[in-house]
C-alpha cells in the first residue's frame, strides 16, 4: 500500500471511528420524570449553599428574560451560529425543570443531555458545570427546586442549519468536553487560590466570554482567558490584569466584581454589569478567592503599563469639535473637578481599559448605550448619547477623550467602526 | 455661530459650540420648558425632542444639533390651546410641583409620535429615565395612556404590523 494511501485508510478510519462514537454519545437515555416536582427542601443551610451557588453562577440573568418572571428562562444569547433561547429552570413540571431526578439534575450540569436525553448546546456553559463537586450541584438543585414555578414554555431556538440538528453536539463534545473535577494544581497553592479557581472554572464559568471562540463555538484551548467578543462588547483578556494602567490587585478586583465599581480602573458594563450584581450577592470570601486565582492567570511582567504608550503629537485643530462636545455632553460627570469624580471614589477615565485598549469597541458601545441604571446607584450610571451625537460626532468626542485623556495613540479606522457598530445594534 | 431650528423656527446664536442646548434654550431663546434638574442625564426634567428622539438638552452640545430639529414643550400647543397630550396631563392633575411635567410631556409625546397607540407598559419603559420628586407618575402615566388611548384608532391600526416590529426588535436589544 503506498504511504498515500495509507494516510487516506487511516483518515477514513479515524472519521468512522468518530462518527460512531459521536453517535453512542448521541444517543443519551431518558431518565424517567417526576409525576410531581419534589416538595422544597426545608434545609435551610442547603438552601443558602444553593443560592451562593446560583449567584456565583449567574445562572439568573441567562434563565430570566427580559421583563419575565425569575429563572423562568427566554433571554436570547446571540451566537455566531444564530440565537438560543435560554430555557425555564424553575420547578414547573411542563415546562420547567419539575420533573427532573437530581441524577438529571446533574448529568445535564456535567454531560450537557437533558432529562429526556437530548443533547443541549453549548451555550449552556456544561464544560465548566461539569468541574462541579456533587454537593455543590445537590445544593443549586434544592435551591432551584424551592423556587416558584412558572409555566413558561421554552422559546425555539434560531439556529442555522445543520446545527439546528442537536446529535450533531455529540461531536462537539467528544472533541472539547472534559468531563469530570478539575485536575490538581501542577504546584501548591493557597487555599483562596483553590477556591477560587473552583469558583471561576467551575460555577462562576468566567471562560465562556474571556477566551476566545473557536470556529465551532468552544474556547480555544491555546488562549485561555486572552479575551472575547460577546454581545457586541469586547471581553477584557483576564491573562494580563498586570497590564492595566494600575495593575490590578485582589482587593481593586474583588471591589470591581462584588460592587461593579474600581476605583483605580472603572464601572463594570455591558454583559459584565450583571456579573458584578449577582457577585454582589456572594460571599466577599468567594470572590477575593476568584479574584486571588485571576490576578495569578497574568504571567510575571514587569509593570510597564504605567507610562502610557508614547504620547500622540495631539493636534489641537483637529480635536477642537470633540473637546465641545466633550465639555458639554461628559465633563459635568468625567472632568478631574467634577463632583462625579471627586465624590466616592470614582475611577478617572483614564484609568479604565476602555479608552487604553487597542480596539475602540467598548469605548463606542458606552457613548451609544451607556451604562443603564442598577438599583439606586448612580455609581455605575451614564446616560446613552447615541440619539444625541451623530457617528461623525461619536467619532469626534472618543478621539478627542483618546487623546486628551488616555493619551495614546489614535484609533485606526474610527468611523467605520462607530457606523458598523450603531448598525449592529439596530439589528 | 451656531444655528438651531427650535419648533419650527431658525435661529443664528452666537453662542460657545460647547454650551449645552438647555442653556440656549433657557438663556437665549427664552424657551424656560424644559428644566434644569442635575445636569446629568439622571432626571429627564431637561427632555426635549430631537430629530423625533427624546434627549437630554442639558447633555447635548449645541454644537451637535446641526440641522436636526428640535421640539420643546413650546411647540406642542398654548396655554389657550393645549396639545392633546397637555390636555391629558391637566385632565388627570399629573403635575403636583411641575418642575418635571415639561420632560416627561416631551418624552411621552417622542413615544406617541413613534408609536401611537403604545400600550402602558410600553410606556411605562419608555418613561424610566424621567424623575417626579413629588411622586406623581402614577397620574403622568395615566395621562400618558389617556392620550395614547385617544389617538385616532386608523392610525395606530395602520402602523399595528410595523410597529410590533420595531418593539419586537427593542426586545432583543
Amino acid at each position: 500500500m503506498s504511504s498515500k494511501k495509507k494516510i487516506a485508510w487511516t483518515a477514513a478510519a479515524v472519521v468512522i471511528a468518530g462518527a460512531i462514537a459521536a453517535c453512542t454519545y448521541a444517543w443519551q437515555p431518558a431518565i424517567a420524570p417526576l409525576a410531581q416536582a419534589p416538595a422544597a427542601s426545608d434545609d435551610r443551610a442547603l438552601l443558602a449553599m444553593g443560592a451562593r451557588l446560583a449567584e456565583l453562577g449567574d445562572c439568573m440573568h441567562c434563565h430570566t428574560g427580559k421583563s419575565g418572571k425569575p429563572y423562568a428562562g427566554g433571554a436570547p444569547l446571540a451566537t455566531p451560529f444564530g440565537t438560543i433561547y435560554a430555557t425555564n429552570i424553575t420547578p414547573d413540571v411542563e415546562t420547567g425543570i419539575g420533573g427532573w431526578t437530581l441524577e438529571a439534575f446533574a448529568r445535564a450540569l456535567r454531560k450537557g443531555v437533558s432529562r429526556d436525553g437530548h443533547l443541549l448546546y453549548p451555550a449552556f456553559p456544561y464544560p465548566h458545570f461539569t468541574r462541579m463537586s456533587d454537593e455543590d450541584i445537590a445544593a443549586l438543585y434544592a435551591y432551584l427546586m424551592a423556587r416558584t414555578p412558572v409555566h413558561a414554555p421554552a422559546v425555539p431556538n434560531e439556529l442555522v442549519f445543520p446545527l439546528n440538528f442537536r446529535p450533531l453536539v455529540a461531536g462537539w463534545n467528544l472533541l472539547f468536553l472534559d468531563e469530570g473535577p478539575l485536575p490538581p494544581p501542577a504546584q501548591q497553592q493557597s487555599d483562596a487560590w483553590l477556591r477560587g479557581r473552583y469558583l471561576a472554572e467551575g460555577p462562576g464559568h468566567c471562560a465562556s466570554c474571556h477566551t476566545p471562540m473557536n470556529a465551532l463555538g468552544a474556547e480555544k484551548r491555546g488562549e485561555p482567558y486572552a479575551g472575547g467578543l460577546i454581545d457586541g462588547w469586547d471581553v477584557p483578556p483576564l491573562n494580563a490584569l498586570n497590564q492595566a494602567r494600575k495593575p490590578w490587585t485582589v482587593d481593586q478586583l474583588s471591589a470591581y466584581l462584588r460592587t461593579g465599581v474600581a476605583s483605580e480602573h472603572s464601572a463594570a458594563s455591558g454583559p459584565m454589569r450583571p456579573v458584578a450584581h449577582h457577585l454582589g450577592n456572594a460571599p466577599e470570601s468567594d470572590v477575593r478567592a476568584i479574584a486571588t486565582y485571576l490576578l495569578s492567570l497574568s504571567p510575571a511582567a514587569p509593570a510597564q503599563p504605567a507610562a502610557p504608550a508614547s504620547a500622540p503629537a495631539a493636534d489641537t485643530q483637529i480635536l477642537k469639535p470633540g473637546k465641545a462636545l466633550f465639555d458639554a455632553s461628559c465633563a459635568g460627570c468625567h472632568a478631574a473637578a467634577a463632583p462625579m469624580r471627586t465624590l466616592g471614589e470614582r475611577p478617572a477615565l483614564e484609568l479604565g481599559s476602555t479608552l487604553n485598549t487597542d480596539s475602540p469597541r467598548n469605548a463606542i458601545q458606552m457613548v451609544l448605550n451607556g451604562n443603564p441604571w442598577a438599583g439606586s446607584s448612580a455609581a455605575h450610571y451614564m446616560p446613552p448619547f447615541g440619539s444625541v451625537l451623530t457617528d461623525r460626532q461619536i467619532v469626534d468626542v472618543l478621539a478627542y477623550a483618546r487623546a486628551a485623556y488616555a493619551q495614546r495613540p489614535a484609533w485606526n479606522d474610527l468611523p467605520a467602526a462607530v457606523a458598523a457598530i450603531r448598525k449592529e445594534n439596530s439589528k | 455661530m451656531v444655528t438651531l431650528t427650535v419648533n419650527g423656527v431658525k435661529h443664528d446664536l452666537d453662542i460657545d459650540p460647547s454650551m449645552p442646548l438647555l442653556y440656549a434654550l433657557r438663556n437665549h431663546l427664552q424657551l424656560n420648558g424644559a428644566k434644569y434638574g442635575c445636569g446629568l442625564g439622571q432626571c429627564g426634567a431637561c427632555t426635549v425632542i430631537i430629530d423625533g428622539k427624546p434627549v437630554f438638552s442639558c447633555l447635548t452640545p449645541v454644537s451637535s444639533v446641526g440641522s436636526r430639529p428640535v421640539r420643546t414643550v413650546e411647540g406642542l400647543g398654548t396655554p389657550q390651546q393645549p396639545s392633546p397630550l397637555q390636555q391629558a396631563f391637566i385632565d388627570k392633575q399629573a403635575a403636583q410641583c411641575g418642575y418635571c411635567i415639561a420632560g416627561m410631556i416631551m418624552r411621552a409625546q417622542a413615544l406617541l409620535d413613534e408609536r401611537p397607540g403604545a400600550t402602558e407598559a410600553e410606556i411605562r419603559e419608555h418613561m424610566q429615565p424621567n424623575l417626579c420628586r413629588c411622586g406623581t407618575h402614577m397620574r403622568i402615566v395615566s395621562a400618558i395612556v389617556a392620550a395614547s388611548q385617544a389617538l385616532p384608532k386608523r392610525q395606530a391600526d395602520n402602523d399595528a404590523p410595523a410597529l410590533a416590529g420595531a418593539s419586537r426588535q427593542e426586545n432583543q436589544a
